[in-house]
């Protein structure tokens, strides 16, 4: 279990990256990397993380970066475990680290051919819920109700469930996490590590410019994704679905904060009515009922 | 050995010891890689083979599996290579060597299987060392030579080369086969301490981040530099093989017959064969008739051509491809290169035969009318009206 005490005081994201202030991927980025340790071949497509990696000929880290084309980064990663298996290089782990236009859009189809061959590697998408790093465009994983420069209204389509796309390939372990809660996410990466096959992690990853909230408040609203019930932690593994952290608590509509309280806190849904608004909370409701039954069936809802 | 062009390439990628083989399947190419697959699972070749769900991810495995210090190949055709193009870039671009054999298909709509050289010239932008193979025996040697040439620390880029569908990638031939330890003299193993990139957690770097316009001018220079290396290194290569395997090699280009001609036919590919039966034709009737077959595309040899025949009476270019709004490929590059008109013929296309008869009859034509000095134009050879 990864604790504070333990997580490693080493630094592989390198001070100084052209990281937006109160970016939680590159945080997270950091956090990552701290688990993985420095026998880590990294691999990014086009997404903030390129940028925040700064201009040639500086490094953003200790480790070797590989960065590849938009939809790319599960067949590159796929490439590097071919190359470190033939020339017989062990004990390197391999990250694919790529946004949700890269992973849910673009880069899906790569994702699910590299997960049907369940390749030997961590995939982690930084959910940043839109085109960020080109200035805010919508994306499937863009949730309903939220103003994009091309969603101008709010979003009607439904935020499309990538995890669950995942679980669908049966792969050996699939898991959420959330940036306001970095040992959470760094014990799922502990756990990922120890497993072989295609490992994926869906990190919700609040975004201030593109979500509009002041800098300092990050945290803050990734705490509220997960409290309110708009964003589940959770992981599956071998056909189980299985809670963690603040979301354990989360199973009752009761001990749910109003969805009202996250979307006030963020511009990106300040256009949202009181009737759509009601229609948002009756969408988490039904996200709760419907992943309860698979608690159920798994075996692992909370009692009492 | 007896074997199409396609299993050509597989024997050859086998003795070159590919180690990472990332390919998708598309007609006229599957043989190359099924026959590779074989080997692989058989235990012959020892390499990884990834089943990609594309050619977009093929090459970016191709791509990643080199930065890794591995020897990378795949193949593909026509859409295949299109879907690719924009790792072909990445590939050639960051100067990854990876070999790729491209079997030569007609790009759709309507669909065709059919052969047509356009796939693979609309790629020429793109940083990579590009050759046509002629014969099934080329296509093995140009199979193994082409990791030599990608992998030479002068050059360091990416080498494809082009099969005609069907009238090289599924024509059985004899081949001779090189023993494995043969090669191995000639093709020393991949060394990552000459990759431009390599992707190691003792001496990590990053690759391919941010670029201003301050360096990316000259960033683009040394791969221009690169190219001009390359002519030097292919013949070099093409020598080295010539020794090893006792087969003259093509380096370049072949020139058939036009230290004397009065009229030269250039052309690529494996019906530049049936071009050189039309030259004998031509003299055996008493017209002097050269032949000129590109080999490589990139880097174009065009200074080394005009110096063979920049002072015939008469070029004639054969293009199996098609640049709309311009003309044909081959014959726009070496115009740029001559003096004067080329006559240039667009024929082939869609994979319609080009007979002897047919190259005769180019040939014929480009003469007659240089000798009543009339002006080189295009012509749509053996053009039809529509049904």
């Amino acid at each position: 279990m990864i604790t504070l005490k333990n997580l490693s005081a080493e630094e592989y994201m390198l001070p100084g990256n052209a990281a937006c202030p109160g970016c939680a991927s590159v945080a997270s980025l950091r956090i990552a990397l701290k688990v993985l340790g420095p026998r880590t071949i990294v691999t990014i497509p086009a997404c903030c993380s390129s940028v925040i990696q700064g201009y040639y000929p500086k490094s953003p880290a200790r480790v070797p970066f590989l960065n590849t084309a938009f939809a790319a980064t599960a067949a590159s990663a796929s490439g590097i475990l071919a190359a470190l298996e033939i020339k017989g290089r062990e004990g390197i782990n391999v990250l694919g680290w790529a946004g949700d236009g890269g992973t849910a859009d673009i880069g899906i189809q790569a994702l699910s051919g590299a997960a049907e061959r369940n390749e030997n590697f961590i995939y982690i998408c930084y959910d940043n819920e839109a085109y960020m790093n080109t200035g805010t465009q919508g994306s499937s994983a863009t949730p309903r109700g939220a103003v994009t420069t091309t969603t101008v209204t709010g979003k009607k389509e439904k935020k499309k469930n990538v995890p669950e796309i995942m679980i669908a390939h049966e792969i050996p372990y699939v898991a959420t996490a959330c940036a306001a809660y970095p040992l959470d996410f760094a014990e799922k990466i502990r756990k990922a590590l120890s497993m072989k096959g295609l490992k994926y992690i869906h990190l919700l990853s609040p975004c201030p410019p593109g979500w509009r909230f002041p800098a300092e408040k990050t945290v803050e609203i990734g705490k509220l994704a997960v409290s309110t019930g708009a964003w589940i932690l959770y992981e599956w593994s071998e056909g189980k679905y299985t809670l963690t952290g603040l979301s354990k608590g989360m199973t009752k509509k009761s001990s749910r904060k109003p969805l009202k309280e996250y979307l006030t806190a963020q511009g990106r849904f300040s256009r949202l009515s009181e009737e759509e608004t009601k229609a948002l909370q009756e969408d988490v409701d039904t996200q709760w009922d419907r992943f309860n039954k698979k608690l159920v069936e798994s075996g692992t809802a909370p009692t009492g | 050995m007896i074997l199409t062009g396609n299993y050509a390439v597989s024997y050859g990628v086998k003795v070159a010891r590919a180690e990472v083989v990332a390919a998708y399947p598309i007609t006229p190419q599957t043989q190359i890689i099924e026959k590779l697959a074989e080997l692989i699972a058989k235990g012959d070749l020892r390499a990884k083979y990834i089943r990609v769900e594309s050619e977009h991810s093929a090459m970016a495995a191709c791509i990643a599996a080199e930065a890794c210090g591995a020897r990378a190949f795949t193949a593909t055709s026509s859409h295949g290579l299109a879907y690719m193009s924009e790792l072909v870039f990445w590939a050639g671009m960051g100067r990854f060597p990876v070999t790729m054999a491209v079997v030569n298909r007609t790009l759709a709509p309507p669909w065709s299987i059919w052969n047509e050289h356009t796939d693979l010239l609309a790629q020429r932008d793109a940083g990579w060392v590009i050759m046509m193979c002629s014969s099934a025996q080329e296509a093995y040697d140009t199979a193994i030579q082409a990791f030599r040439i990608a992998e030479d620390e002068r050059l360091l880029q990416p080498v494809m080369y082009g099969l005609d569908a069907f009238s090289l990638s599924h024509t059985a031939e004899n081949v001779d086969l090189l023993d494995q330890s043969v090669v191995d003299g000639f093709l020393p193993k991949l060394d990552p301490a000459k990759l431009p990139v390599y992707m190691d957690p003792d001496n990590p770097i990053t690759f391919g981040n941010l670029l201003g316009p301050d360096a990316m001018m000259e960033f683009r220079h040394l791969t221009k530099e690169a190219f001009d290396r390359a002519p030097a290194v292919i013949e070099q290569v093409a020598q080295e093989f010539s020794k090893i395997s006792g087969r003259p090699q093509t380096g370049l280009f072949d020139d058939y017959r036009c230290s004397d001609a009065e009229v030269a036919l250039v052309a690529i590919g494996a019906s530049s064969g049936d071009a050189m039966d039309a030259a004998d034709n031509l003299r055996d009737r008493g017209v002097r008739a050269g032949v000129i077959r590109l080999k490589a595309i990139r880097p174009f040899p065009g200074r080394e051509v005009r110096e063979r025949i920049g002072g015939v009476k008469a070029i004639a270019v054969v293009d199996r491809d098609y640049s709309y709004g311009f003309g044909g490929i081959i014959g726009g590059e070496l115009s740029s290169c001559l003096k004067g008109g080329v006559h240039r013929y667009v024929a082939g296309l869609g994979g319609r035969d080009i007979t002897i008869g047919d190259f005769e009859g180019m040939m014929d034509d480009a003469l007659s009318k240089a000798e009543r000095g009339e002006d080189a134009k295009e012509v749509w050879w053996g053009l039809k009206e529509l049904a």
